[in-house]
């Protein structure tokens, strides 16, 4: 039974509205983070101890000076916000782009030569998920020291395993097109095929894909930067400024809930534009 | 003797994003007990739709409406889906076109007939279970106390339909509608499962709508036939009636499709209806058939043609006097 | 039959084998263990010390070799930093992570399962708008925040639950929810999706031409069918909310596996890392399997090989 006219119309509109709305808060942020030192009304790493734990601008407590308060060492928490911008999305894209890089390579090989080689591409995969991410992470980071390069390298070496699926299989689908035997007989060169027929088409997938993956990212860096483990003090990531401000949440619960605030918007804008972007292109693949 | 089903005016309506699809339109028909009526059309023509209008098993955007739709004096038009769901499976039974795929692939062949009688009897597992392997031995399966323990997977399409007819029949229904039961089957299975049917319905006393497409299957079982064009029914009667006098052309038109071996001519052209079937969505005024049929006049492209009634149970949807075409019926099937 | 089940537990056998090279390598080669040990205000004739006295100076192969060779067996050694056999402090954890682990589980199915089947039965209605909405949102929350958040609300302002430890089953409600509520959306949408594809299928529409109640329908029949590719993500899901555990644990104070291995970690006591890590392989690894066997056990197509 075909869809009728106002369920088609709500589907289309559905999907580009959560586009929309994704791509606007995200390129907001960007503009926001790569604006920060004419934005930020403070030097995110200047204390004031003096001037500690001020609420934000809507508490009866709170002043314009610092609208979103201040921390437990006097820094504005808006000018540390607009920074910590910077850090989730640069990770995001970084870490989303080296492991797309990896797991697309892998996926794409496995799925189109298939055999052995298919056979250890599975294998790896299932390595790596059967890895505990956290822990392996955590413990890099401990003995090599962390870093926000260590930090973007070790997500970017960790993070491929959906790419690596995702694009297998759509390799896979798209190898037994007639178009790819098309284009071995005219002599094409694996390689030539691998880049101009197989990638393009595969492309939309990805670009979904990438979309979540880099949601992950962020979301993952913060958690390490919770623990202790992620990018090092005084740098104002907001997985970071959640765990300095744990002690006095109780008392001031602003110190962690805008930070995190900040989190959960970036990271859901991200997921619907993904989101938004896979039922565009392919909404028979939503599950 | 009252009629076991009473149709009045059976409308069904479907909104669609292109229109308002009406693919069952006006249909009146009634069924006495112990008939076997035959609804009879080309594929698209509304007739599985009706079936699932009598047992209220439309999709759900779909809008039923009739002037009198009764069972055995039930009025099926005032009951809500409990009330339904109480009389389906059990006053009156359903089985589909697709037996490869009616069966729930995840229980056993006994546990799916067994719930059929336990929703509407109060029995205990091992009367049900009796009767289970009692209905399997009459559809004709062999090893029947096996076959409760099998999963469907495990058996042919044949023999799934077999098991689908046994548990249409398990709580004794006094209407069994057969939406297509053999077309997915080889033919040879057709002519057991139709036979089946058939004995079935004489040992039951049970009534049966058989839908189908093949005027062969009418010839063998029908009591009665109801022919279905684009949503309409266009002549109705006893099968033989219809057979030896069909009145409207679209009836002539699919007679005359049926070869008689000894009677076509070596050569001699296959029988067809040209062109095609009228869409669906809307309403068209005049005839709908009137495109295709070679007795086509003004008068056709005029008002809506109403069912003419010749007698009891015996009507056409034509402007033509009856006997006009009947020169041109062959009694091929018969 | 027999061979696909010895081949997959050969596989299985190998990934975790893998795991635990590679953990191996990432611990000895990323920093000099020895110094970490030694800690930050040693001398160097104090780390050559350490050095010899933990067997870190042989080549890394030998010291794999030998670890493996007796992990097998189920010594891992000895910690570092609390001199007991880490196999004893794991087996003391692993309880509290299993439970909290299983909590988190039925919390995300008992949530996820009824809205996946009322969203199918209603598609793009007022409540599959809902369900797909909240699935967004609770994808995007981050479960740090989301587990101080419930501290705040549920046991500061509200003050009905217990926010730290382990002792009452009430200690486990919300870190259940913290590690469980990931997990939601996939599990909601995977049987929102069967359900759609089940309910539009054949033999429902024989259910219900039998007269069968629509609970019945639904649930009997309809769920059965739909849950199978449920059941197989879950099992895996389950690995990975163990995996993820060492978060919620240690903002709950849950002295679970994930705690040890994060004290373990800030501790250099590598040990208790290598062999967590191998543990929690393997017990991912099994998990597949378990998965692969309750498809065959859920959809008796399948079985027959």
């Amino acid at each position: 039974m075909p869809p009728s006219r106002g369920a088609q119309l709500r589907a289309r509109i559905f999907g580009h509205t959560t586009v929309l709305i994704g791509a606007t808060v995200i390129l907001a942020v960007l503009a926001v983070a790569l604006a920060a030192p004419w934005l930020a009304p403070h030097d995110p790493f200047a204390q004031d101890l003096s001037q500690r734990l001020i609420p934000p601008v809507w508490d009866a407590r709170g002043s314009w000076t610092h609208i979103f308060g201040t921390d437990q060492l006097g820094r504005d928490y808006l000018s540390r916000l607009i920074y910590g911008a910077r850090i989730s999305l640069l990770v995001g894209t970084t870490a989303a782009a080296m492991s797309a890089v990896i797991g697309t390579t892998l996926g794409v090989l496995g799925g189109y030569f298939g055999g052995r080689a298919d056979l250890l591409v599975t294998f790896i995969i299932t390595t790596r998920l059967a890895l505990p991410v956290i822990l392996v992470a955590l413990a890099v980071a401990a003995l090599i020291g962390s870093s926000l390069n260590i930090v973007i390298a070790v997500l970017g070496l960790l993070l491929w395993d959906r790419f690596a699926v995702v694009t297998r299989s759509a390799t896979m689908q798209v190898r037994s097109l007639d178009y790819i035997a098309a284009a071995r007989a005219i002599g094409s060169s694996t390689a030539r095929i691998l880049l101009i027929e197989i990638l393009p088409n595969i492309a939309n997938v990805l670009l979904v894909v990438a979309t979540l993956e880099m949601a992950q990212a962020i979301l993952l860096e913060a958690t390490l930067s919770f623990l202790g483990l992620g990018i090092p003090p005084p740098a104002p990531s907001w997985g970071l400024m959640v765990a300095e401000g744990k002690e006095y949440m109780f008392f001031s619960p602003w110190v962690i809930t805008i930070p995190g605030a900040a989190l959960f918007g970036l990271v859901l804008a991200i997921n619907l534009l993904g989101d938004g972007l896979r039922d565009i292109t392919a909404p028979e693949s939503r599950a | 003797m009252s009629a076991l089903l009473e149709v009045k005016h059976l409308d069904v309506r479907i909104p669609l994003a292109a229109g308002m699809l009406h693919p069952v339109r006006d249909l009146s028909f009634s069924l006495g007990h112990g008939d076997v009526l035959c609804i009879v059309g080309e594929s698209g023509c509304g007739k599985s739709l009706t079936s699932l209008a009598l047992m209220n098993l439309l999709p759900a955007r779909a809008r039923r409406s009739a002037q009198t739709l009764a069972l055995d004096g039930i009025d099926l038009l005032r009951l809500d889906e409990r009330a339904m769901s109480d009389l389906r499976g059990n006053a009156m039974a359903m089985i589909f076109q697709e037996p490869m795929t009616s069966l729930n692939p995840c229980y056993t062949v006994g546990t799916q007939l067994t719930e059929a009688l336990r929703r509407h009897r109060r029995v205990d597992a091992r009367a049900a279970r009796d009767r289970a392997v009692h209905l399997l031995e009459k559809v004709g399966i062999t090893a029947a106390a096996e076959r409760l323990g099998q999963y469907p997977h495990q058996l042919s399409g044949g023999l799934r339909q077999r098991v689908l007819i046994a548990m249409a029949l398990m709580c004794g229904p006094k209407l069994l509608i057969a939406d297509e039961p053999t077309t997915a089957l080889d033919v040879t299975i057709q002519a057991q499962i139709l036979h089946l049917l058939a004995s079935l319905r004489h040992e039951l006393d049970m009534a049966m709508i058989l839908i189908t497409h093949d005027l062969g299957i009418v010839a063998r079982v029908a009591t009665h036939a109801a022919v279905m064009y684009a949503g309409e029914i266009v002549e109705t009667g006893s099968a033989r009636e219809v057979f030896t006098q069909p009145t409207h052309p679209y009836t002539q038109g699919l007679l005359r499709c049926i070869p008689v071996p000894g009677k076509v001519k070596r050569r001699a052209r296959l029988g067809s209806i040209p062109g095609l079937v009228p869409s669906l969505i809307g309403d068209s005024k005049g005839c709908a058939f009137r495109n295709r049929c070679r007795h086509a006049f003004e008068d056709c492209a005029g008002a809506h043609i109403a069912l003419a009634e010749l007698s009891p149970g015996r009507a056409y949807r034509c402007l033509l006097p009856p006997g006009q075409c009947a020169a041109n019926a062959a009694a091929a099937a018969l | 039959m027999l061979a696909y089940c010895a081949k997959r537990t050969i596989v299985a056998l190998l990934v975790a084998l893998t795991v635990s090279v590679i953990s191996f390598a990432l611990l000895h080669l990323s920093g000099d263990l020895a110094q970490a040990l030694a800690g930050p205000s040693a001398t160097a004739a104090d780390v050559a010390q350490v050095r010899e006295a933990y067997g870190l100076d042989r080549p890394i192969v030998v010291q794999y070799g030998d670890w493996i060779a007796r992990a097998v067996r189920g010594d891992f050694g000895e910690s570092f930093f609390l001199k007991v056999p880490v196999g004893e402090l794991i087996a003391d954890r692993l309880p509290v992570t299993l439970t909290l682990g299983i909590c988190a589980l039925v919390f995300a199915l008992a949530l996820s399962l009824p809205l996946g089947v009322a969203a199918a039965v209603k598609p793009n209605s007022w409540l599959d708008r809902l369900a797909l909405g909240l699935s967004v949102l609770g994808q995007a929350l981050p479960s740090f925040w989301f587990a101080l958040i419930l501290i705040i609300m549920f046991g500061l302002k509200l003050r009905w639950l217990p926010v730290s430890g382990s002792s009452t089953w009430q200690h486990f409600v919300l870190p259940a929810i913290a590690l469980g509520y990931y997990a939601t959306p996939a599990f909601m949408r995977l049987t929102r999706a069967g359900m759609l594809e089940v309910l539009a299928s054949d033999y429902i529409r024989t259910a219900r031409a039998k007269g069968l109640r629509t609970m019945s329908v639904l649930f009997k029949h309809a769920l059965r069918n739909a849950i199978i590719p449920v059941v197989a993500v879950a099992a895996v899901q389950f690995g990975f909310m163990l995996g993820g555990s060492i978060v919620i644990e240690s903002v709950f104070s849950l002295h679970g596996v994930g705690y040890l291995g994060w004290e373990a970690i800030s501790r250099a006591d590598f040990p208790v890392v290598q062999a967590i890590v191998l543990i929690l392989a393997c017990i991912y690894v099994l998990l597949t399997l378990l998965a692969d066997m309750l498809n065959a056990v859920l959809d008796p197509r399948i079985r027959v090989r």
